[in-house]
């Protein structure tokens, strides 16, 4: 962000990155922050008195991210921490989320919205189980774009064939778990010396492919599931009457997917009445036509009962309304899941009772293959399980739509989030190598 | 208005729509939710998004002040205005009623920033304030990077980390217990260049000591405040007549101004562009007390 001239940032990244303790994330992260100059001089300056401090000669990148206090004082990171940098292409929300504890927790968190992932290995170490669990975990929750940085690459001599080998085992991992050619990339990169972060190395002549910045500043990733069909979660009903807007009654969300304009034919769910679309409003002026990801108001042709929680969709793509139906849960608690627990759902911008029948599966990591009929699931373990609602949602795949595929278990006793929910046989597909990533739409237009 | 809206999305529309998203949900959500305003930039910005989140209808949420009585007049006066103009309602939580009446001690650095947190929380606690809108970036400062969107507090006000949920997609979970409340903080995702772009882009209003302008100022740790009615300054302090500007708004007493010439929102966009230091670490003295300063706040409940 060094010069003023250059023009607005024109797009939004959102990343998430996941790697093992000591792999060099943190050193990793500081890098990209420290070389885009998104790192201003005081922050820099106490970085530089506690490197000198440690008795270290050169800047310890990694105390640019480090958090918490109880963290510093134990030097770990426990929880997902958000960076932020820009250069004039993208600007960049990046999730930072560490490896070791609750790494379920933190990785679906910070998957949940990225649309790429880097993930870190050392050089020396290689393809890890912690690696292969990661990327399960990031094909499992649809993160359409998979970057290897195989780091420390300082440390073995800038060779090739270490590299190869590495890229070569994971990207057949990948492949196993439905990413298809193109949406993986491996670049050897040292975080310590900057070797391909951001500046091209000068030790890596026979890697011909963009350093990690450049992949993210031109990696095609659509930020939502713009050629789905349409989906519209009503958030809140905006009703006025003023001399400009007599009798106003518009419906206020954030497409969630597809396209919409007006005149388009809609049915709200899960009534099933069916309309037109007579405006697309927002406070600058009237669209003809909006997409996916972006906040606008819908006026309807007839007058119709819709409130918080409906959702309005296509009428010729519309989803299934279903009081049962098959998921897969990423636990998020330490009161573990018993079959028949009594549970909240999120889903859009309603919430219902809900009730968890059977469990069907659950992921073993370590094998990464499934076990059957587990008699619970709990922290941080993965799932598949039956749930019935009290009142019929609308819902898609997890693997064609990944907002409303999506959904939240929440405890009706104190409030906490239980679960992150995905619709449908995700754990099945990953199981079989045909994970989510696969049929959502624009997920994948593969890379460079 | 006369934009001209293209379909395609940039960084700050997509920003937007995120933060018309969330208190969209918390209009949904909860029953009684305040914004807290203190006519600072962010807290500005935060109240432009709610108008256009609600638009054509008013916003349906009352604002809060937690006023220090350290005030610059430009600041007050910009506050009232703008209630005005948006037509809703302020309530004001003054630290000064609270040192007048005993409940509050002034503090021998006579900083009234950390005596905010009990007047914020008595106001929640009578008001029955269950959501409270704060302009607060992660980018701000290292302790706030794990900062949710949503962020639970208990009865105290208190921040514990253990609580905090995990947040995933745009599924945002704002159950509370009785007593406790959510603060909530739309521009999570924003930059300070981020909003200051959009400044520029929607046009929006701010108080002039954002902007260069002369002002007699004195030097103290490092920074230059207003000589004004709160302590300073000292003897040995003397004052300057400079160009400067403040980059954020808060306890007169502690807040700095800048030396600067940037006189429009074209000259701040470069300067912040450029700059070499974090707004907080120019400006704030109560941030330099600790390197923990912020996260013990955050614990306290000031934020
Ligand atoms: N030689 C070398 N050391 C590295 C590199 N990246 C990180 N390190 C070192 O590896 C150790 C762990 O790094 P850190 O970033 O704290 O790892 P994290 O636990 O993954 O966040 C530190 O001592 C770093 O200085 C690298 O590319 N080359």
């Amino acid at each position: 962000m060094g010069s003023a001239q250059r023009d607005l940032p024109n797009d939004l990244l959102r990343l998430a990155t996941a790697g093992s303790v000591d792999d060099g994330k943190s050193t990793l992260v500081g890098r990209l922050l420290y070389d885009t100059k998104s790192v201003l001089a005081d922050t820099l300056d106490a970085v530089h008195r506690a490197s000198v401090d440690k008795g270290l000669s050169t800047p310890d990148l990694s105390l640019l991210v480090d958090g918490l206090r109880s963290e510093r004082e134990q030097g770990i990171t426990i929880d997902v921490a958000y960076r932020y940098f820009a250069t004039p292409k993208r600007s960049f929300v990046l999730a930072d989320t560490p490896g070791h504890v609750q790494y379920t927790r933190n990785t679906v968190t910070g998957a949940s919205t990225a649309q790429l992932a880097v993930l870190l290995v050392d050089a020396r170490k290689g393809v890890l189980e912690q690696t292969r669990r990661h990327a399960a975990v990031l094909a499992l929750l649809g993160v359409p774009q998979l970057v290897l940085a195989v780091n420390k690459i300082d440390l073995v001599d800038y060779d090739e064939a270490v590299f190869e080998v590495i890229a070569k085992e994971f990207t057949d991992h990948a492949t196993a778990l439905g990413y298809p050619i193109g949406s993986v990339l491996s670049i050897p990169v040292s975080a310590l010396v900057g070797d391909n972060v951001v500046d091209r190395s000068a030790h890596t002549a026979w890697y011909t492919g963009p350093t990690l910045l450049e992949h993210l500043e031109t990696v095609p990733v659509e930020p939502d599931p713009h050629h789905a069909a349409f989906r519209f979660p009503v958030q809140y009903v905006i009703r006025t009457n003023t001399d400009e807007h007599r009798d106003y009654r518009g419906y206020a969300g954030q497409i969630a997917a597809g396209t919409v304009a007006k005149g388009d034919e809609i049915v709200v769910l899960p009534a099933g009445l069916r309309t037109t679309v007579a405006r697309i409003d927002t406070p600058d002026g009237e669209l003809d036509e909006a997409e996916a990801g972006r906040s606008v108001t819908l006026v309807l042709t007839d007058e119709i009962d819709i409130s918080r929680g409906d959702l309005i969709a296509s009428a010729t793509e519309s989803p299934a309304v279903t009081d049962e139906f098959s998921a897969t849960l990423a636990w998020l608690s330490e009161k573990a899941l018993k079959p028949g627990a009594r549970v909240l759902v999120k889903h859009g911008a309603r919430t219902v009772q809900a009730f968890v029948g059977e469990l069907t599966t659950r992921f073993d990591e370590q094998k990464l293959s499934t076990v059957d009929s587990p008699e619970e699931l709990k922290l941080n373990e993965i799932g598949q399980v039956g749930i019935r609602t009290a009142e019929p949602l609308p819902i898609d795949d997890y693997s064609v739509n990944r907002r409303t595929g999506a959904f939240l278990v929440i405890d009706p006793a104190d409030g906490s989030t239980l679960a992150a929910g995905l619709v449908g046989a995700g754990l099945r597909a990953l199981d079989a190598g045909e994970s989510c990533i696969g049929g959502g739409e624009t997920a994948f237009s593969p890379g460079p | 208005m006369t934009q001209t809206l293209s379909k395609h999305q940039d960084a700050l529309d997509r920003l937007e729509s995120e933060a018309i998203h969330i208190f969209r949900e918390v209009a949904g959500e909860f029953d009684r939710p305040v914004i807290l305003f203190s006519g600072g930039k962010d807290s500005t910005v935060l109240l432009h998004l709610a108008v256009k989140a609600f638009w054509p209808a008013p916003v349906p949420f009352p604002l809060l002040h937690v006023d220090t009585g350290h005030n610059l007049d430009e600041v007050i006066e910009f506050r009232d205005r703008t209630v005005e103009r948006y037509g809703l309602r302020l309530v004001v939580a003054s630290v000064q009623d609270f040192i007048d009446d005993g409940r509050l001690e002034e503090r021998p650095d006579g900083t009234r920033n950390p005596l905010q947190t009990v007047p914020l929380l008595d106001s929640i606690t009578s008001n029955k304030f269950d959501a409270v809108f704060g302009g607060g970036r992660r980018d701000e400062e290292r302790a706030r990077a794990k900062e949710r969107i949503f962020s639970l507090r208990n009865a105290f006000g208190q921040w514990e980390p253990r609580r905090q949920r995990p947040e995933l997609w745009n599924l945002y979970n704002g159950r509370h217990r009785a007593g406790e409340h959510v603060r909530v903080f739309p521009l999570s995702n924003w930059t300070e260049l981020d909003v200051w772009r959009y400044i520029q882009r929607e046009n929006i209003d701010l108080p002039s000591i954002y902007f260069a302008h002369e002002r007699e100022v004195f030097q103290r740790d490092g920074m230059w405040l207003t000589a004004g009615p709160w302590f300073g300054p000292n003897a040995d302090e003397p004052v300057e007549q400079l160009t400067i500007r403040y980059r954020t708004v808060g306890d007169g007493s502690c807040t700095g101004a800048i030396r600067s010439d940037a006189a429009d929102i074209e000259a701040v966009i470069a300067e912040v562009s450029a700059s070499r230091l974090t707004e907080r670490g120019a400006t704030r003295a109560d941030d330099r007390l600790s390197e923990a300063a912020m996260e013990d706040r955050k614990r306290e409940g000031y934020f």
